[in-house]
């Protein structure tokens, strides 16, 4: 029997909530951190399906040589709108105010954020801007990509143009406001006991991407301030004709883009870190290399941006200093995906879909890193920058990182949130049906990009025929695999099987309580007798066998005494061995 | 039969390199090299397809053996070893990834070198005498107003910028300056080699929905001629949004961004008919804005540049009454429409900068 | 098992939750880090615009360009002092609601609203007086955006001031233990101030 869960589990006591919320609290302004974050995994799960029409469509297209299914504006259109609600309206709102509202407060042992009100605001930015993006189609939608370079943004439809700015804009201010809330509630609200190198890595990977919300997100405000006048009031800031420099907003946009990949990444990191080791039943490894790698990858994030506009005008020493720091991100990101493995590797692992997406997950983003660093290269990137190259690699980042990393936190935390375990052999189908249709959509892109198709056309070349229509066959099935998806929660939201409060048996704190945890999720400030990931607990008056072990030296050890791992609170830790005077925190 | 582990592992380390170099030399994902550059980024590209390949084979190997030999039996409860990190191995596997991505980047740096260079004086067309130059001369007045107050040493005349058929615009996009300190130029790739031979001065325009090239003696085509073997010098510029100029088969991509003149320098190797590429969402017509580019014979391209100039002085007879810059873009274009794969169709779509 | 001490992981220690299950606890005011971590943002979208300022004033040839009139240095130059002023007067009525003296606080906050709008009124002489307008050129354009949009940072930093001042009428609304109104306000009111610094250099000396 595994003894830590069952430590950790007596320490706390799990709340007693009087009666089941009311469905109609969600569509109220709650304050409560749960109700929100369920708020926006729907809300955000809606628009993913309306970009996954959107994509679909634009694979219908890309089907055949000829601009054939729909206006080569309308296509346009479709692809402009489908990465920006893909982006704005999924990915980021999914991970971080998701998934992040709804855990961090529990993960730390909170009772709430640090500004519940302004986290109902947060959320209730979102619907509107999403709607607001969407009735552009009927004014004529944007189609200067999601990037919206001018000069060519100023002269296509102003309304839809508009539309465009003040939805990202609104959304943006919607992601600002709620990381402002995950820094203070991190910062100042963990439970006594818990230090810095207690949290749960889900908490850490949040805080770094506050950061770079917080640092970039305004900078991107600034350009579409910018921009607004040009399209609204005829000011020449980007425009070249009156002595405006497109360029400049080339930088301004990417300084907020780029990081905003690492917004996207960041929160489904520290996902795949909890999942990984429970599942596995094994102590994260590398803890703290993990935690502070989340760090790095925040630091350097802020400067790498130019490498989006390696061909358009940036001097050599630019190119080559910007080439230099992304290919050091790989190195943070390295260390991540090398923990990972270190973790799964002989632990014990259960078949479950969450961790079958999270394995998933390792497999399709490492492709996304490594053609990453191929396209960080300057010369070789002068070939395929916007190609279907790097259609293929952020797909690779986006979709087979984030969207699998947030599949797998779906089926994870799915018994948290409702207290009802999900259909396995329904999640099984569902991981294939997707790795599968990911694959054949995305990969041959690779090949695509490199022979000489470039992106965002309506009509390409006969010759990339054969290989369009696999992908297109792909993005079919990939359309297809949401539907066991949806099935899955819709039925076991209603009938699944009852979950218990921990049926991972997992030691961090959001396990310690009721599930669906109760209002205030819990009676006492929760402790931690273990730490975060301290499985495979056993009685330490001998040396724990474990490889490389040197037992007694932290540095050396792979054990229970390394200076890696997360360690209990010391004021209650089941382990004497564990025990301190000192809290971290108290 | 019972392999020791260390064998086992020694073999699946051999043959995950054989696998890895083997396919970072025959992956065949890429077009024809048909420029003296291409070589190198073509082996700068198999070099990191072959640590790619070997990472993602350790990366899968390791997924896939978890997956079926770490498998818990379902009545199995209990935890996995309580192993919580091993510092000598997380600097193992920082610092070797730091490596390979360093490695990785000198080499780019050093192929970046050969092919453009760093010294921004190796783009300095006054650096050379400029006499030695042919710049495309052009009709209508010279713009050289705005540059007087260059500070930047890579300055080059206004003259070449302009480009007769798309005069009109020209004059209406004032200059911009380059700021390296900034981060902000005109954007330069590729170099030719110092062998003395004359590099062929080429002007490209980037409209919706065309390319417009002009060669020295005011020839205006929509298709690119080269001569197999000559450096080729070629400024671009666009006229109403953001453009790119890519040939695959070059490995070169340029984008033209109005206000500002990028070059882009290559020496063609092969001879082929090979696709021109905007590269840089433009509008609708994206994707049909396409041209390309015909490496021929000394002989060859001879032959075409006189045909072109038989052409041009009908053209331009028939057009002597006008003033280009006082027709439309459509007008204008109307004679080299077939050239530039311009359907009127498509003329419908060019509007000006409003 | 043997050394792992049960007494340690039953539930014992805590007994504060035995005493009142499902109690509620006070939720904890965190509102001044919240303010800085938003000042954080706010500062970088100024550092966005400003950026983009120095930006398009290096690749324009001439700047400002041909035609601008230079810009008047007196008025803007009395402003800045007016508004750098008011900082230290603000930091007074800090330190009256520190000491619970409320009409102090309500005598510098006067003050200071008083200096703001001074130079709110300064800022619109100065727009209806420029040759220039909003398309002129690149640098008119960048001068009105970024002054004006200081401007808006200056009046919402002023409707801030005059909430409290109005607040402050109920009796004991602030005291020495609770005044988060006044903090807020007048950190606001610095950003706003350290901001115009950066502005009036970049925009008026260089």
């Amino acid at each position: 029997m595994t003894q830590a869960a069952q430590i950790q589990e007596q320490a706390n006591r799990p709340a007693h909530p009087e009666k089941k919320g009311d469905w109609k609290q969600y569509f109220t302004f709650s304050t409560d951190h749960k109700v929100i974050g369920i708020q926006y995994l729907v809300t955000t799960f809606v628009f993913y399906l309306i970009g996954g029409v959107l994509a679909t469509m634009v694979r219908t297209e890309l089907a055949t040589p000829e601009s054939d299914f729909v206006s080569r504006e309308v296509y346009n259109s479709l692809f402009t709108v489908h990465a920006t609600v893909m982006i704005f309206l999924w990915i980021v709102p999914a991970g971080t105010g998701g998934f992040g509202n709804y855990l961090v407060p529990l993960m730390i042992g909170a009772r709430d954020m640090a500004f519940p009100k302004l986290n109902a605001l947060a959320f209730w930015m979102i619907p509107p801007a999403g709607i607001l993006l969407m009735s552009s189609f009927l004014v004529g939608a944007p189609g200067a990509g999601w990037t919206n370079y001018p000069p060519l943004s100023l002269i296509s439809g102003k309304a839809g143009e508009m539309i465009w700015i003040l939805s990202v804009l609104t959304l943006g201010t919607s992601s600002i406001l709620a990381a402002i809330n995950f820094l203070v509630t991190i910062a100042k609200m963990r439970t006594p006991g818990m230090g810095w190198n207690q949290m749960p890595l889900f908490c850490w990977a949040m805080f770094a991407t506050s950061i770079l919300a917080v640092i970039a997100t305004p900078v991107l405000a600034g350009a579409l301030i910018l921009l607004s006048f040009d399209v609204l009031i005829g000011t020449a800031f980007f425009n070249p004709t009156g002595g405006g420099d497109p360029i400049v907003y080339q930088h301004l946009f990417w300084f907020y883009s780029h990081p905003a990949v690492y917004i996207m990444i960041l929160p489904v990191f520290g996902m795949i870190s909890e999942l990984i080791s429970v599942h596995a039943r094994k102590p994260i490894f590398g803890y703290k290399a993990i935690a502070y790698s989340s760090l790095a990858i925040c630091g350097l994030g802020l400067i790498v941006w130019v490498h989006h506009m390696f061909t358009s005008g940036t001097p050599p020493w630019m190119r080559m200093f910007f080439m230099i720091t992304t290919m050091i991100i790989a190195v943070p990101t390295g260390i991540k995906v090398f923990s990972w493995l270190a973790t799964l590797w002989g632990g014990k692992l259960d078949d479950s879909s969450a961790l079958l997406f999270a394995m998933g997950f390792i497999a399709l983003f490492v492709i996304g890193g490594i053609s990453g660093v191929m396209t960080a290269s300057v010369p070789f990137d002068i070939h395929v920058h916007d190609t279907y190259f790097v259609v293929a690699h952020l797909h690779y980042v986006l979709f087979g990182g984030s969207v699998f990393g947030l599949y797998g936190a779906f089926y994870h935390w799915f018994p948290k949130i409702t207290g009802r375990m999900m259909n396995e052999a329904w999640g099984k189908a569902h991981f294939w049906l997707s790795f599968v249709g990911f694959n054949l959509a995305f990969m041959p892109m690779h090949k695509l990009g490199l022979e000489g198709m470039n992106r965002r056309i309506a009509e390409y070349d006969p010759k990339f025929a054969t290989l369009n229509l696999i992908c297109t066959i792909g993005a079919f099935l990939l359309a297809m695999s949401t539907i066991p998806f949806i099935v899955n929660v819709t039925w076991s939201w209603l009938r699944g099987e009852p979950a218990g409060d921990n049926p991972w048996r997992a030691l961090t704190l959001e396990w310690m309580t009721t599930s669906p945890p109760p209002p205030e999720n819990f009676i006492a400030d929760p402790v931690l007798a273990t730490g975060p990931y301290d499985y495979g607990l056993a009685p330490r008056s001998t040396e724990v066998d474990v490889p490389f072990s040197d037992a007694s030296n932290p540095a050396l050890s792979a054990g229970p005494s390394s200076t890696l791992r997360a360690k209990p609170d010391p004021v209650v830790a089941a382990n004497p061995s564990d025990r301190g005077t000192e809290s971290n925190n108290r | 039969m019972n392999i020791p582990s260390q064998i086992s592992t020694l073999l699946a380390g051999i043959i995950l390199t054989l696998v890895s170099l083997w396919y970072g030399q025959n992956h065949n994902l890429l077009p024809i090299a048909a420029s003296e550059a291409a070589p190198l980024i073509d082996q700068l590209f198999g070099a990191m397809l072959t640590i790619g390949t070997g990472i993602f084979l350790l990366v899968i190997f390791v997924l896939v053996y978890s997956y079926f030999r770490f498998r818990r039996d379902p009545d199995d409860l209990s935890d996995g070893p309580p192993v919580h990190g091993n510092i000598p191995l997380e600097i193992l596997w920082t610092a070797i990834p730091a490596v390979i991505v360093l490695g990785i980047s000198v080499y780019s740096f050093e192929i970046y070198n050969t092919e453009s260079g760093m010294n921004p004086m190796d783009h300095s067309m006054a650096a050379h005498s400029k006499h030695s130059h042919q710049v495309a001369q052009m009709k209508g007045s010279a713009i050289a107003a705005p540059l007087i107050a260059q500070v930047d040493p890579v300055a080059k005349d206004a003259e070449v910028r302009q480009n007769a058929a798309t005069d009109a615009i020209e004059e209406k996009i004032p200059l911009r300056q380059d700021a390296p300190a900034a981060g902000n130029v005109a954007p330069r790739a590729g170099s030719i080699p110092a062998t003395g031979q004359e590099p062929l001065v080429i002007n490209a325009a980037g409209m919706q929905y065309a390319w417009l090239f002009t060669y020295p003696e005011e020839i205006i085509a929509g298709e690119l001629h080269l001569p197999v073997g000559r450096p080729v010098v070629m400024n671009i510029t666009a006229n109403d949004v953001l453009h790119a100029f890519w040939v695959p088969e070059f490995r070169l991509k340029q984008d033209a961004v109005p206000g500002r003149q990028s070059e882009i320098r290559f020496v063609p190797t092969k001879e082929g008919d090979y696709p021109i590429i905007c590269a840089e969402l433009c509008g609708a017509y994206h994707g049909a804005m396409k041209s390309h580019v015909v490496v021929e014979s000394l002989e060859a391209y001879e032959t075409w540049l006189q045909s072109m100039k038989v052409a041009q002085t009908n053209a331009s007879d028939r057009a002597i009454a006008l003033n280009p810059a006082e027709m439309t873009d459509s007008e204008y274009l109307a004679p080299y429409a077939q050239e530039a794969g311009v359907t009127p169709d498509l003329l419908h779509q060019l509007h000006p900068m409003s | 098992m043997t050394t792992i001490d049960p007494a340690k992981t039953s539930r014992d220690y805590q007994q504060e939750a035995i005493a009142e299950p499902a109690h509620h606890q006070e939720h904890p005011d965190l509102r001044i880090p919240g303010l800085i971590v938003f000042l954080a943002a706010e500062g970088m979208i100024f550092l966005g615009l400003f950026m983009a300022y120095i930006a398009f004033r290096a690749v324009t040839p001439d700047w400002p360009p041909e035609g601008t009139p230079k810009l008047e240095l007196l008025l803007p130059g009395i402003n800045t002092a007016v508004l750098i002023g008011s900082s230290f007067v603000i930091h007074n009525a800090d330190q009256a609601i520190q000491k619970n003296d409320v009409k102090g606080l309500r005598l510098w906050f006067g003050i200071t609203a008083l200096m703001g709008a001074v130079f709110l009124a300064g800022q619109l002489y100065e727009y209806f007086h420029l040759e220039f307008g909003l398309r002129t050129n690149i640098f008119a354009s960048t001068f009105y955006v970024l002054t004006g949009f200081h401007g808006l940072h200056v009046c919402f930093g002023l409707i801030l001031m005059l909430a409290v001042l109005w607040r402050s009428r109920v009796p004991n609304h602030y005291n020495s233990e609770k005044h988060f109104g006044v903090q807020a306000a007048e950190i606001y009111w610095h950003f706003v101030d350290v901001i115009w610094i950066i502005l009036f250099i970049l925009l008026y000396l260089l």
